[in-house]
């Protein structure tokens, strides 16, 4: 075996396991409070990266030259704006069906999504497109053929993730908005009783979850420098696996759940075979589903009538 | 009497509300649409057509629409409107009536379709419309008719004209494609397009069981497709299996997938379900798309064409022994044979197919579907098994898809991968959710409708996918049981 190849896969399965983890941040929080798959995340998040590079380039053409400004600006708007779609898709296609039919909302979930990759497929060409590479630089461990390298956009991708799900848990540990989120998730009749407005916090939901979606767009998207309008499909299958991994419904669950995907998914391709890594991750979610479907920090179903 | 007060309208709020509406849309539509990405520049394209491609117009259409509404809500008129499309239709179950098979009733659907048939053998008549088009479309209106008489049962006793109606409709539609191809009305352009239908028609039948009936969303229906196609083709290639072997078998090895892939699954919380057979097309498209060895990989595989008693629809027999179809019958070459053959073999499966599915639905194991749809939990208290009849539902489900499958490897005569990407998952899905899912005789519309339109209507084949999202949410907010409300077919019991 050889050993920096194995440094290097489980550097590079962390960077993405960081990414799959905030995206599954969306999947878990959206099914802990109403109990249903947000299948247009995934393309949510591609959604971000387009807005990503059109807030970048914009900057660009106002001649910002400054990375970190700009960076940082980019960052803010597509969270904005992200923001700004995650609260309308749920107020557009989900909000009028509470109460309706079960299949009802996954319905609308498939034709949302539909509309996004369509959408920006029709408004920005079906053609890859791409960034240029904004930070460079890497640290080297190790000396001559055999060395092991991280990239300063990695060691980037991971304070960041580190920090929002810090930020994350702060907010709903420790907020009175966070304690309401927790209420609604518990019980949300009781939680509208108590005078918690209800509608209102699961449109938060759905803004956190886009919010995070759109900071893994911009790492992503920083990281790699290329995306289409397809990216949020496989993307979004993986993350919807790291947060049932995790035990879908808990938040440190979801990063946990990512991490440890995004190590064994690194590894497979590195080891094993690169054409499969889609296959292998699916069959872990399978496998966790048979063997675990409460996940690793899940509470168990308890199905009430 | 109560005295109605006419409150004045608030121009002001409505004012606020469309600008509010607009900003929002601005925000949302505004980057993505009227800023193209061009490598690291951008091109600002602000006066940009057509319409639903400009953030900006849209803006401004929305802000306008919100403030007619706003406005429009305000007067009594308004009010009286949203009261009537305010309620919401029952939900639950519909159980046919007795009336439903009177004379009357059923003769109703016969008269409309013997009537628009007529108008369209008359407008080709007088060169109004294309007479190909027009005898294509006879044949859908019968097939549609006919899957109504099929798709409605007889009370125990009673009398119904289906009948007699149903054999005659049946007969008329083998015999009427043979007698349009001899006067030159059916070319093979057109038998094709109707073969892709019924192929449609198949597969939204079958995803109905599971979708509708059952009430499990599953979004990787055309892996079982696939399943079917690729096992005609392999199977030729390997085993030198025929078209009818695979017809017998294919369905079997779907079902058996369809088990193996559900039952880990059904057991738990139904929404997995939707997301694990999502992931299951993907892997089954990503395993013949990268292992060259078997598959052929994006290259294909080629698929054998049908035959009839071992003759072959050929121009000369590849077998050995064996004689062409048109030289047995000392008629002329013509690859139109092979096609109306397919044809009217997948017309008699659809029929067998829809009266299937019809029984089922009557048996237990449909009602059984049907009420676990509605609560599992009530069903499951009342000691049915839930793991079993869902499996039940995904397996038939799988089994018709498998057999959809062998007639599009047969009809294309060749295999590859792009034909069973997700889109067509979402076409299947779309097809029932538009139909009425749980109504057979809307998912046979639905199929025609979505798989013959684009034929018609080329210039928007851009947007189709677009539409199929929006139609889905809003089909989904306006009338989740579909256009078609689905009936129950009637229980009497004995002596009653």
């Amino acid at each position: 075996m050889d050993w920096h190849i194995l440094g290097q896969q489980i550097i590079n399965g962390l960077t993405l396991g960081s990414i799959y983890g905030l995206i599954a941040i969306g999947y878990t929080m959206v099914y802990g409070i109403i109990g249903m798959i947000n299948f247009a995340h995934g393309d949510v998040y591609m959604v971000s990266a387009y807005l990503m590079a059109i807030t970048l380039a914009v900057i660009h053409f106002f001649g910002i030259d400054s990375v970190f400004f700009a960076l940082l600006l980019t960052l803010a708007v597509t969270m904005a704006l992200t923001g700004l779609y995650g609260w309308s898709i749920e107020r557009v296609a989900y909000r009028p069906l509470r109460g309706s039919t079960r299949l009802a909302p996954l319905i609308s979930a498939i034709g949302i999504s539909l509309l996004l990759q369509n959408y920006v497929q029709i408004s920005q060409g079906a053609r890859v497109q791409g960034i240029p590479t904004l930070i460079e630089g890497t640290i080297r461990f190790g000396s001559g053929e055999d060395f092991v390298q991280i990239k300063y956009v990695q060691v980037l991708i991971l304070v960041a993730s580190l920090a929002c799900m810090a930020g994350l848990s702060w907010l709903i540990g420790g907020t009175n908005l966070g304690r309401q989120c927790r209420a609604v998730q518990q019980d949300r009749k009781m939680a509208a009783i108590l005078g918690v407005n209800t509608d209102r916090i699961i449109s938060l939901v759905f803004v956190i979850g886009a919010v995070m979606a759109a900071v893994a767009g911009v790492l992503v998207t920083l990281n790699y420098g290329s995306f289409d309008f397809y990216v949020g499909f496989v993307t979004g299958i993986k993350a919807f696996t790291a947060a049932v991994l995790g035990g879908i419904g808990s938040l440190p669950g979801a990063m946990l759940g990512g991490l440890i995907l995004g190590l064994l998914e690194s590894l497979f391709s590195g080891f094993v075979n690169t054409d499969y890594k889609d296959v292998f991750s699916f069959a872990v979610l399978v496998g966790v589903l048979i063997f675990k479907p409460s996940g690793l920090l899940g509470r168990p179903e308890v199905e009430k009538v | 009497m109560r005295a109605k007060v006419h409150e004045p309208i608030d121009f002001g709020h409505a004012l606020r509300d469309a600008l509010v509406t607009g900003v929002l849309t601005l925000l949302v539509l505004g980057p993505v649409t009227n800023l193209v990405l061009d490598g690291y520049a951008i091109t600002a394209e602000l006066l940009r057509g057509p319409l639903i491609v400009n953030g900006i117009g849209l803006a401004l259409v929305v802000a306008l629409g919100r403030f007619v509404v706003a406005v429009g809500v305000q007067t009594p008129a308004g009010r009286d409107l949203l009261t009537r499309f305010g309620q919401k239709g029952a939900h639950g179950v519909t159980v046919e009536t007795a009336a439903d098979n009177d004379w009357h009733r059923v003769l109703r659907p016969l008269v409309i379709g013997g009537a628009l048939s007529l108008l369209l053998l008359v407008l080709s008549r007088f060169g109004l419309m294309d007479v190909q088009r027009a005898a294509a479309l006879v044949l859908i209106v019968l097939f549609v008719v006919l899957g109504q008489g099929l798709g409605s049962l007889r009370r125990r006793g009673q009398s119904s004209p289906w009948r007699i109606l149903v054999p005659l409709l049946f007969v008329a539609g083998l015999v009427l494609p043979l007698l349009f191809n001899a006067w030159g009305l059916f070319p093979k352009t057109w038998i094709g397009n109707l073969i892709l239908a019924l192929i449609y028609v198949l597969l939204g039948l079958g995803l109905n069981i599971v979708v509708g009936l059952a009430g499990l969303l599953d979004l990787g229906f055309v892996a079982f497709y696939a399943v079917g196609a690729y096992f005609l083709a392999l199977g030729a290639q390997y085993f030198g299996i025929g078209f009818w072997t695979a017809l017998l078998c294919a369905p079997i090895l779907a079902a058996c997938c369809g088990a193996v892939l559900g039952f880990p699954v059904l057991r738990m919380h139904g929404d997995y379900l939707a997301i694990v057979t999502l992931g299951f097309g993907e892997i089954i498209r990503l395993i013949l798309n990268n292992w060259l060895e078997v598959t052929g990989g994006p290259n294909g595989a080629p698929a054998p064409g049908p035959s009839l008693f071992g003759l072959e629809f050929g121009r000369v027999a590849r077998g050995e022994g064996n004689t062409p179809f048109h030289e047995f019958f000392g008629l002329e070459y013509s690859a139109d044979y092979k096609f109306l053959f397919i044809y009217l073999v997948l017309f008699v499966v659809v029929a067998a197919m829809i009266r299937f599915i019809t029984r089922l639905r009557a048996m237990p194991m449909g009602r059984a579907w049907e009420a676990l749809r509605e609560d599992e939990i009530a069903c499951r208290s009342l000691g049915i098994n839930h793991v079993v009849v869902k499996l039940t539902a995904f397996m038939m489900g799988a089994m018709t898809g498998g057999i959809a499958g062998v007639f599009f490897a047969t009809y294309q005569g060749f295999v590859n991968p792009t034909s069973f990407n997700f889109f067509e998952s979402v076409l299947i899905l779309a097809i029932v959710v538009l139909g009425g899912m749980g109504s057979t005789l809307g998912v046979i519309i639905a199929a025609l409708v979505l798989t013959l339109l684009p034929e018609v209507l080329r210039d928007f084949a851009d947007y189709r996918v677009l539409l199929f999202g929006a139609l889905m949410v809003l089909m989904m907010i306006w009338r989740p049981r579909g256009l078609i409300r689905p009936k129950r077919p009637a229980f009497a019991p004995k002596g009653a």
